[in-house]
């Protein structure tokens, strides 16, 4: 009889995420994980492979690519599928980029709207997934405080917040019909700070620019972005100045909020971390649109 | 909190070398709606700070649109999370929120309190080690108390803190609080509550949340947050016996057979007897993998022996049948397989249980059809007594008797939290309909056949009737 001792906090975590990966994997007969590139992608990316391991995680990896991604990102993302040899499925709303929309032309709504959510919803319809694996946590946003694990979609992968299907001990119900489909969440219960921690403890990869070095950025609408591409306009380009920045989140780079910032190792990212008084999605600008903008995306679609 | 930060700024990685070893605790806060719940949460997670800027920010906005305080800050509105609810100034549904100290991570399940959503307070407590029962000062403990008190017991929470809130109100008389601190000591006991803890509480203006007040110096227990945070949770040492739902099977190669699942009682070694329930076949162990070892560089790491609540990889020296719904457990302590058990019955559907109808039944990794026979009676969860009903609607708690298409093995929910719980869902809707615990298993099977198949004739189905509705007392099973 061996002494069992009660697994850290990260090891419960970890060991509760691989119970709901296999769990799905199990169950659907066309699953996919979302693939954002960020740090909870990879932490995402991470876990599939144990708990797949020796095999490999048998669903793709689906990347939207609103086009008006850091380049960075992207040079990343086709590393890492090299690196580790998962299917990697890229998706772009061809509508999207006929209309030629732009951040800085139709703002950061029509912007997130239209390449971003309806882009999602076509590459989900191609690729007629039943269950969509994301990176959401609890802890980012009040309406998601409220999502189950396994959360149900209808045909129109539109969620209903007051018609949620209880989800009880650590038993999920995966049952659906023929064009519905479930997201589900295996990082729900994580925080920010448990991601960056084991990051940290598993030497996980993940981009460069989480980590601060000097960059070309401009001031836009109240935060400062990244001078990705010369898509930016002449004008706003012209006031670019370097300055040491790094993110705390990925996304569009119009739309990416840039901090000043001295952290150029992990513990340092998790020093200044904890030390901040702003929340991450603070960065982003897509939530302060209004009270209750993520709840209203979300119910549309929106990861 | 000054301090931690100090440390975080001079030593960051000696910080997280201690916080890589932090333990977890679940709680679920229970109470009415004007207990102040969310503003108890709220609360704790203002004064442990971890709320930032911003969003005190966003709060302060919509406490101007929304509030109900006043001029402070609504601590509600922290934690309220759709917009129809902050409208009503009510909580809808479960939410999970966060926060950790220096010794372990919480997980708060937040519920409503209202008597028509006793569902979304057994989805909170199914997952919680501690709760935390809410009860107004003014008012002592109400219907609703007993209510959430019975749901605590009967999802097996071992731990109860009884937060005696609004104590602001009552002058911070400890005549009151030992009142009704008396007063539930009762309630507990009749419901077989384990571990009690009694804390004179004002939520609005943080007595005894994170601080100890200095309103209330004849208190000489900890506030809220020490007591959550040093409370020992851990299950008396016993040797559990080893239980393995088996989830997934990982079959890359023909070189390679594993079974995933996540073991839920007991730990596992390379080389123990194995016997695969419910075909009864035996093995041995021939490796274990644990998925937490796993490296990006190394995917084929094995360990000697795992433990509860890894996730592992388990291989077999035999090529046995197993697969998933199967379950893995030494062959030493083999539990009780059968297809007729005797269950506690949530029903959480706006359409009422239908007795013989077949449901899916979904017990750990398994689903399987399967019926509730009969009902034995109904808990009525204010006044906790049993009353012989005939259907089951939203709601509703009653002991009944199931009856699966196949058997399972199967423990009761008091010896083991996952392979004594299920689910129900509905064939048509795909709705979970409701949630059940195993209260006991029968020795032996019973013959599907000669229940399901029986035909009877036209007088014996009359003749059934007429009693089901004449003599509904009899409890008769529909044929």
């Amino acid at each position: 009889m061996i002494t069992q001792e009660r697994l850290t906090h990260l090891k419960q975590l970890e060991a509760e995420s691989i119970h709901i990966l296999r769990e799905v994997a199990a169950e659907f007969s066309n699953p996919v994980m979302m693939y954002s590139v960020g740090k909870d992608s990879s932490v995402m990316l991470h876990l599939a492979i144990k708990a797949f391991a020796p095999s490999k995680p048998p669903f793709p990896m689906l990347h939207v690519d609103t086009k008006w991604k850091f380049n960075e990102m992207i040079k990343f993302r086709d590393q890492r599928a090299i690196d580790l040899g998962f299917d990697l499925v890229v998706h772009s709303n061809q509508k999207g980029i006929d209309m030629n929309i732009s951040p800085f032309e139709h703002g950061s709504k029509v912007h997130t709207d239209i390449m971003k959510t309806q882009g999602l919803k076509q590459a989900l319809n191609i690729g007629g997934y039943d269950a969509i694996i994301g990176g959401a946590r609890r802890d980012e946003e009040k309406s998601r405080a409220k999502e189950r694990i396994f959360s149900f979609r209808d045909k129109n992968h539109t969620w209903d917040p007051k018609n949620q299907r209880p989800e009880l001990w650590n038993i999920y119900n995966t049952a659906i019909q023929k064009g519905e489909s479930v997201r589900v969440f295996p990082i729900s219960n994580w925080t920010e700070l448990d991601i960056w921690q084991y990051i940290y403890l598993e030497n996980i990869t993940i981009p460069d620019l989480y980590f601060s070095k000097e960059r070309e950025v401009v001031e836009f609408e109240g935060t400062k972005i990244l001078v990705d591409d010369d898509r930016m306009p002449e004008e706003l380009r012209k006031t670019a100045k370097k300055e040491m920045v790094r993110f705390r989140t990925l996304g569009c780079y119009p739309l990416t909020g840039a901090i000043n910032s001295s952290a150029t190792t992990l513990p340092e990212i998790i020093k200044e971390m904890l030390l901040s008084t702003s929340s991450e999605r603070e960065g982003r600008l897509i939530d302060k649109d209004s009270i209750g903008a993520m709840e209203q995306k979300k119910k549309e679609g929106y990861f | 909190m000054e301090t931690q930060d100090k440390k975080i700024a001079k030593d960051i990685e000696g910080y997280l070398k201690e916080h890589e070893n932090k333990d977890m605790l679940r709680f679920l806060t229970c109470g009415s709606v004007d207990d102040g719940k969310s503003t108890l949460i709220g609360r704790m997670l203002y004064d442990a700070k971890m709320v930032f800027d911003d969003q005190l920010a966003a709060a302060e906005g919509e406490s101007k649109q929304y509030g109900t305080t006043g001029g402070k800050i609504d601590m509600a509105l922290l934690v309220d999370g759709l917009q129809s609810e902050r409208e009503q100034g009510i909580t809808i549904d479960v939410a999970y929120r966060f926060f950790a100290t220096e010794n372990r991570k919480f997980i708060i399940a937040d519920t409503p309190g209202h008597e028509e959503y006793t569902r979304n307070m057994v989805t909170g407590a199914s997952t919680a080690d501690v709760a935390i029962i809410l009860i107004d000062a003014r008012k002592g403990i109400l219907t609703q108390t007993r209510r959430h008190s019975f749901i605590v017991s009967l999802l097996g929470i071992e731990h109860v803190v009884i937060a005696i809130n609004k104590m602001d109100l009552v002058d911070y008389s400890e005549d009151v609080f030992n009142e009704i601190s008396t007063a539930y000591t009762e309630l507990a006991t009749e419901l077989g509550i384990k571990n009690t803890y009694y804390i004179p509480v004002s939520a609005l203006d943080g007595d005894n949340v994170v601080d100890k007040s200095d309103k209330t110096s004849w208190y000489k227990g900890q506030p809220m947050l020490s007591l959550l945070d040093t409370m020992d949770i851990s299950k008396e040492q016993k040797e559990e016996d080893l239980r393995f739902p088996v989830q997934y099977v990982n079959r890359p190669n023909l070189n390679f057979r594993g079974f995933c699942g996540t073991i839920v009682a007991g730990s596992v070694s390379v080389g123990d007897n194995i016997t695969i329930l419910p075909s009864g076949k035996t093995t041995k162990v021939k490796s274990i993998i644990n998925g937490g070892d796993i490296t990006e560089t190394d995917f084929h790491v094995t360990c000697q022996e795992a433990y509860a609540p890894m996730a592992v990889t388990l291989t077999t020296e035999d090529e046995v049948d197993i697969s998933r719904g199967d379950m893995i457990v030494h062959s030493n302590s083999v539990p009780r397989v059968s297809n007729s058990l005797k269950v506690m019955l949530v029903w959480m559907d706006e359409n009422s249980m239908i007795l013989n109808e077949q449901y899916d039944i979904k017990r750990g990794t398994s689903v399987v059809s399967g019926a509730f026979e009969h009902i034995n009676y109904q808990v009525d969860v204010n006044t906790f007594e049993r009353n012989q009903v005939h259907s089951l609607g939203v709601n509703d708690i009653a002991s009944c008797k199931m009856l699966l298409n196949q058997p399972i093995a199967a423990d009761s929910y008091e010896t083991n939290r996952f392979t004594g719980s299920f689910i129900v869902v509905d064939k048509i809707t795909n709705n979970t309909v409701g949630a059940g615990m195993i209260l006991g298993v029968s020795r032996r099977e019973e013959d599907l056949d000669k229940i399901q198949n029986k035909e009877y004739t036209d007088s014996e189905k009359a003749l059934n009737l007429f009693i089901r509705e004449n003599f509904p007392e009899w409890e008769c099973k529909t044929i």
